[in-house]
Formats: C-alpha cells, structure tokens, sequence
C-alpha cells in the first residue's frame, strides 16, 4: 500500500526559511557592527540619526521580523525535542508565539516612535 | 558460558549522570548543544534585553547616557553583556558552518571536526575582542 507519509513540506518550509532568515540576519549584524565600530564610541548624535534613516528602520524591521520567524522555527524544534506531553507542548507554543509577536510589536514601536 | 555473563542489557536508558558523565560527545557535538542553548538564551532573555537598551538609548539623550554611563557600568551588567555577545556569536559561527553543511561544504570527518574547533574558537575570540571594547 502506498502512504504519502509527508505531503504538505511543512518541514522543508521552516528549513528553508530558517536559512534565508539567518543569512538577511548575519548580513544586518556585520553591517550594524561595522556602522558602530566606526563611529565608536557612539555618541547620541550619530546613534539617532543612524535610526532616524528610513533604510536603516527598515533593514532593523527585516532583522526584527527574520529573528522572529528563526526563532519560532528554533522554539518549536526545541519544544518538540524536550516536551512530550501534548497540552504543555501547546501551551508553551502559543506562549512563545505570543512572546515573538510582541517583541516585533516593541521593535516597531522602537523605530517608529 | 563466560559470555552470556557479559551480554549487555538492552535497551540501555540514559540516566542524568550518564549523559553528564560518561557520554564523551565529540566536538561538533559540543558546537551543536552550544548552537542551541545559545538559541535558546538569545530568544530569552537577551532578545528582550536588546529591545531595552535599544528602546532606552533611542528614547531621548538622558537615556543614552544613562545607558553608556552608568548602566553599562555595572559589573553585573557588563558580565550579562559578555553573555549575550558570547551567545550570538557562537551562534553566528556556529550557524555559519551549518549552512556550508547544507551545501555538502565540509562534511567529510576530519573537516567537520576542525571546523568544530574553530567554530569554538572564533566564538571566543570574537566574544574577547567585543568583550575588551566594553571594558
């Protein structure tokens, strides 16, 4: 008897976008790191201007949304390793959904103020 | 029937102090538990940490010299610091060298096992070299 085990590539999507997501975020880290050790030490000048910058606040909103997505995919993996009861699984999910969601919700609020 | 003395029982569970104390995990094992316990410190608490001191210093000027001036001088803070610099960039290291594996770069055990150490390393240097802008 044939059984498509797997159909809806779930995995292969969290996969692949866990990849991409860590490249946009290892690219942002060696630019924002080369940006303050330039200017460093860093004066509140130089600081807000650099966040005052409309590429700046959206390359930040790329890495804010990437690390939320990496990290959802990382949480989960983890969860599923470690937590075998089904409802603390669950729970905890939506806990870290919730955390992830807000953090984003904060880095707006940062660079949009 | 010396032998069936010594036949092993099975299945063998894993009992706490055998994983701490008897299982010798070799090196990229070391990088991959550290890749995820690094993980796991970056979503908490330092992500949060991160958007404190990012929210406090873009506030207004009074922030950010609170936070350069005194808050970052804390002995306490600063040691936090080295923490989270320490975990994001074994993490970056680390993830780095897993995305050459997906790409079959490096698979081969002696390259693996090398690029292990080096992985740790860098994660320790870097961790120094940020780590010494601080102080």
């Amino acid at each position: 008897m044939k059984r498509l085990v797997v159909g809806a590539h779930y995995g292969l999507r969290d996969w692949l976008a866990q990849r991409i997501t860590a490249v946009i975020m290892a690219v942002y880290s060696v630019i924002a790191a080369a940006i303050v050790l330039k200017n460093s030490p860093l004066t509140y000048a130089v600081w807000k201007d650099l966040f005052a910058q409309g590429w700046m606040r959206v390359a930040t909103l790329l890495f804010a949304v990437s690390l939320a997505w990496h990290a959802w995919v990382g949480v989960r993996d983890i969860l599923m390793d470690y937590i075998k009861p089904d409802g603390l699984r669950l729970t905890l999910q939506v806990l870290f959904i919730v955390l992830l969601a807000s953090y984003l919700g904060w880095a707006v609020q940062i660079l949009w103020r | 029937m010396a032998s069936a003395s010594a036949k092993k029982i099975r299945p063998k569970y894993l009992s706490l102090p055998a994983l701490l104390f008897q299982i010798r995990l070799p090196v990229p094992g070391w990088v991959s538990i550290l890749h995820r316990i690094s993980g796991a410190l970056l979503v908490i608490p330092f992500a949060a940490w991160a958007l404190y001191l990012l929210d406090t210093s873009l506030r207004s000027e009074q922030g950010f010299s609170y936070v350069r001036n005194q808050y970052l001088n804390l002995t306490l803070v600063k040691l936090g610091l080295l923490v989270f610099i320490w975990a994001y960039c074994h993490h970056f290291c680390a993830g780095i060298r897993y995305l050459f594996l997906d790409l079959d770069k490096g698979v081969d055990l002696k390259t693996a096992r090398l690029t292990s150490w080096i992985v740790i390393a860098a994660g320790l240097a870097l961790t120094a070299v940020l780590g010494a802008k601080l102080w």
